[in-house]
């Protein structure tokens, strides 16, 4: 019964705005004018409206930075982060005062210069000294920009430290797994046709680097202050691993090895006692209690930020940063992947490769924590 | 709607070898469905384009409901998906993507270009330039059946079993290579490349027809340096056209090989579906470079016509000469030529060689500049003017608003260190929207209202016309502004949900303000839609040259007339752009209007 109540509403409201536009124009005929020629108040209603629409954009983009600026990405926990982040306040530093200023002028100029009977424009085709000044100062003001980006840029992409810790982040439709590559720090070659049930990542067990390495699921752990370098291979389809809290991102490409480096300089400890996260886990955790689900503390976390299939939006893994001790203190628990005494009692056996078509049973993963708006979205759909 | 007359008995009939068909008579076939008159085919892109777009719009409108409020049960989600792809009212995560992939597919290829360049070039091309068509009538009539076929198949792909395409518009393999890696790489992905080829087709026809006609086609003292500015900004993008969507079509190509002939251009190491593929050697990288070489001149292909639009409404409606008419040409050729030689902007963190990376933020950033000088010369056009605010006017000025805009937030994407931490998210989404879905579509509109006159001889309602301005205008601004801030916050584009991380579970009121702008955004274009298709039949009629308007299409007679002026082409004698000049009695002075004794044509040197 809505529903063809909901169709009639529609139907007569189509009917209505026709016939209104109908009467608009016959009026406009009675009182000698054609209804869509534009009058003198026509113009001057747009020109005010014009300009309280600037006004009211300003607004609404200051609430905005009032209101979300505090929900961004927190303090850059990584040292090429910090650099991001400066480079990124003194080009947005550049952008609204730009942004700001071409909108003044645009919005006030139609507002100023509202057609009038009677009036007429200036005949201004060109000024080649105005167009020298606004071409010259724009490449002056990016050159600026170039440079200090393409250098930071360099900075980030040059070779790591050779004492850089190195971890491979192995993604696979919808999962990650760490390597570590053990005391010799050199990862023991792979190879994606040695691929089974038990050697998830096509490990060589001939290779003379490979017997040391150590095989993570759920948690990646790193040490605060010393550069890790990541080595990222794919199983399946490009992923990309995104680390935001680092300002680190590179994608993962079946076939070839990519590789990034960057050194985390705070803790997850230290990173849950800063008053700004300590706001954000806050305004969080409202969200969760209000919809029955449990707090939160702050975590580090990769996510895979390139489409990757059906369960894209959740492929993620937990990362620890802490001490050298703690890390020690971790990693002792682990036993080399070819080792093949008993598992240590926190490493979890490397799953079934079933995550590769786009079944629904892919929402159930280990390592996830869903809130019950999550298991209700399971559940309607098993 | 259109007059058919007969013309043939007019001695003084100007053939420039190209047209023969002054003498038949036309079937209804003939003229309204296989017709090779460009002021039909422009109306019959422009009418597609229109029906593409709000399908596309539909679908944002759906995934924006899952964004927004992840659990809920929308009915209308179930109505429309119905149990496969809706049940309960929830959208299923791989039709999710599939909406994603399909809405930003059609709006890119169908609205933005089909809708733009095939509208706008085909109206205004032979109009502008004094031609009665455009070089092969046969070719544009072709170009536009391609694009009706691209259309029809883009749409069927809703109607197979696994679904549509669903790897994202860019659709990088392998996961668009892989049937296994999910069921949108399966029927869909191959109608999706199908529909493409059409496309590309369509395309090619397309802009192979307008560069020729330009060239060849312009009428007596229509100079390159007396063209208006839209035909300057089609010739460049037609150009941009040519070179570059064969190279998307070697990449679907490739892709098709990969998909179904077992070779191996993409595809190296992988293992799916609990086997290790055959194929080795190849690189996903490879179709990233041959998409993106398409990909970045196709935003521009986007932008320029939107461009050339705005430069004639603005300066029609300002009374005034569009400023630095020079600049403008060298902005638009600066661009056109350094849009090739960006594309790896879109690749940053692809994994490819980091010293590839700095040559491709040098070029980026230098092509920044030639856009610049558009924005300030547009702005510099409405200083001093006498502004007439027809609906196309405010359009335009909402195009220069969001060129800006968007145009901005693109310097930071430029710089391949600050794209690190926000390629793929929401911050590109609110770049590219902002720049593209909103700036080039307030151009198109702005070009609707505009020319709707001409092509069919009445007028859109104004009053409706202003509302569909500001709320579009206003709606646009909402749903894409905060999105920059769901970007600094990490969070990922092509996402189906943010529910499964609890660091995004306090942006959830963004997402709210966002679809709720969203869906006001939609039904204004209701508004649209209705004044569109009702002032064809009702809307009341045009004069001959409503704006008062210095370029030759507003001299030709009220009626559509096969070769547009009966009796002789038109003879030009000035730059477009002589509005409110002084010593003039009226403030505009057609271009077929000689030369006062002593007067120097604005156009020239100075």
């Amino acid at each position: 019964m809505i529903k063809f109540l909901v169709y009639v509403a529609i139907i007569l409201t189509v009917l209505a705005v026709g016939y209104l536009v109908r009467v608009f124009e016959l009026a406009s005929s009675l009182k000698g004018k054609r209804s869509e020629e534009i009058t003198e108040k026509d113009n001057r209603m747009m020109s005010r409206i014009m300009l309280t629409f600037v006004v009211a954009f300003f607004l609404f983009v200051i609430w905005q930075l009032k209101s979300y600026g505090w929900r961004t990405l927190p303090e850059a926990a990584s040292i090429h982060g910090k650099e991001l982040d400066w480079l990124f306040n003194f080009n947005m530093g550049i952008l609204w005062f730009v942004f700001v200023l071409t909108h003044i002028l645009l919005f006030y100029f139609a507002y100023k210069y509202y057609g009038r009977k009677d009036n007429r424009a200036t005949y201004f085709p060109h000024d080649n000294r105005l167009e020298m000044i606004w071409t010259v100062i724009p490449a002056i003001v990016l050159a600026v920009i170039v440079i200090y980006g393409i250098k930071t840029w360099n900075h980030i992409t040059d070779v790591a430290d050779p004492k850089s810790q190195v971890i491979e982040l192995y993604a696979k439709q919808f999962d990650w797994t760490a390597r570590y590559a053990g005391a010799d720090n050199t990862l023991g070659a792979s190879n994606y046709k040695l691929i089974t049930s038990t050697n998830d990542l096509g490990m060589d067990s001939t290779s003379s680097t490979g017997s040391d390495d150590i095989v993570v699921k759920n948690e990646l752990h790193i040490v605060v202050n010393k550069e890790v370098e990541f080595k990222f291979r794919s199983r399946d389809v490009i992923h990309s691993a995104y680390f935001p809290h680092f300002r680190a991102q590179m994608n993962c490409v079946p076939g070839m090895t990519t590789m990034l480096h960057f050194t985390p300089t705070i803790t997850t400890a230290e990173m849950r006692q800063k008053p700004e996260v300590i706001a954000q886990m806050a305004g969080i955790n409202a969200v969760r209690k209000a919809r029955g689900d449990k707090p939160e503390e702050f975590n580090y976390i990769l996510l895979c930020n390139k489409i990757c299939g059906n369960s894209h939006y959740n492929m993620q893994m937990t990362v620890i940063v802490e001490t050298q001790a703690e890390y020690d203190k971790w990693l002792a628990t682990k036993k080399p992947f070819f080792d093949k005494g008993a598992a240590a009692p926190s490493e979890k056996q490397a799953g079934s490769d079933k995550g590769t078509t786009e079944t629904k049973d892919d929402m159930a993963r280990d390592s996830i924590k869903l809130g019950n708006g999550d298991k209700e979205e399971m559940e309607s759909r098993k | 709607m259109e007059n058919h007359g007969h013309h043939d008995s007019h001695g003084s009939h100007e053939h420039h070898g190209h047209h023969d068909e002054h003498h038949h008579e036309e079937s209804f076939v003939s003229k309204y469905i296989f017709s090779m008159d460009h002021k039909t085919i422009s109306r019959q892109f422009l009418i597609t384009a229109v029906i593409m777009a709000t399908f596309a719009m539909i679908m944002s409108m759906l995934f924006r409901l899952q964004l927004a409020w992840p659990n809920e049960h929308f009915g209308f989600i179930n109505w429309i998906l119905g149990d496969k792809w809706g049940k309960d009212g929830i959208l299923e995560p791989g039709m999710y993507m599939a909406l994603v992939t399909i809405h930003g597919t059609v709006m890119v290829f169908m609205v933005l270009t089909g809708g733009l360049s095939g509208t706008f070039s085909n109206l205004l091309i032979p109009y502008q330039i004094g031609a009665r068509d455009m070089a092969s009538g046969f070719l544009n009539m072709l170009s536009y059946w391609f694009f009706f076929l691209s259309s029809a198949i883009m749409m069927a792909s809703f109607f197979i079993e696994t679904g549509p395409a669903s790897g994202g518009w860019t659709v990088y393999p392998p996961l668009s290579a892989l049937p296994q890696a999910m069921d949108g790489s399966k029927l869909g992905m191959t109608f999706w490349l199908l529909s493409m080829t059409a496309f590309i087709v369509s395309s090619l026809l397309g802009g192979l027809n307008y560069i020729i006609t330009i060239i060849n086609m312009r009428t007596k003292g229509m100079s390159m340096t007396r063209m208006p500015l839209t035909i300057w900004a089609f010739f460049v993008t037609a150009i941009l056209g040519v070179l570059s969507f064969p190279v998307l079509l070697s990449a679907a190509l490739l892709l098709i090989f990969d998909r179904s002939f077992g070779t191996s251009f993409y595809l190296s190491d992988i293992y799916i579906g609990g086997q290790a593929l055959e194929q080795t050697g190849g690189s996903p990288i490879l179709y990233q470079h041959l998409f993106w070489f398409l990909g970045h001149p196709e935003v521009y292909i986007i932008i320029l016509p939107a461009l050339g639009l705005t430069s004639e409404i603005i300066s029609v409606n300002a009374r005034k000469p569009i400023f630095g008419y020079r600049a403008m040409i060298g902005s638009i050729m600066a661009i056109g030529f350094l849009s090739f030689i960006v594309w790896g902007h879109h690749m940053f963190i692809t994994g490819m060689n980091p010293f590839l990376g700095s040559v491709f933020v040098f070029t980026t950033l230098l092509i920044a500049i030639p856009s610049a000088v558009k924005a300030f010369n547009y702005i510099t056009t409405l200083w001093k003017g006498n502004i007439r605010f027809t609906p196309g006017m405010l359009f335009a000025i909402g195009l220069v608003s969001t060129f800006i805009s968007g145009g901005l937030t693109g310097i930071i994407l430029a710089d391949s260190a600050l794209d690190i931490p926000i390629h793929d998210t929401y911050f590109v989404v609110a770049h590219f929207h902002i720049v593209m879905g909103v700036s080039a579509i307030l151009g198109m509109l702005a070009g609707v209202y505009h020319w709707y006159p001409k092509m069919f001889l009445r007028h859109m309602n104004k009053k409706l016309g202003y509302v569909h301005f500001w709320l579009t205008f206003i709606s646009a601004y909402g749903v894409f502004f905060p999105m920059h801030f769901l970007g600094l916050a990490g969070v990922p584009r092509r996402y189906y949900s943010n529910t499964a991380f609890p660091m995004f579970d306090n942006l959830v009121d963004i997402n709210v303000l966002i679809t709720c702008f969203a869906i006001l955004g939609g039904l204004a274009q209701i508004i649209f839609l209705f004044n569109f298709f009702y002032s064809m039949f009702r809307g009341p009629k045009s004069v001959q040259n409503p704006w008062h308007s210095n370029t030759l299409e507003w001299t030709t007679p009220m009626a559509n007339t096969h070769g547009n002026w009966p009796g002789a082409l038109p003879v030009v004698h000035r730059w477009p752009y002589d509005y409110s000049k002084p010593g003039k009695d009226e403030d505009y002075v057609p271009q077929t209007v000689p030369l006062a004794e002593g007067e120097v044509d604005g156009g020239g040197h100075h």
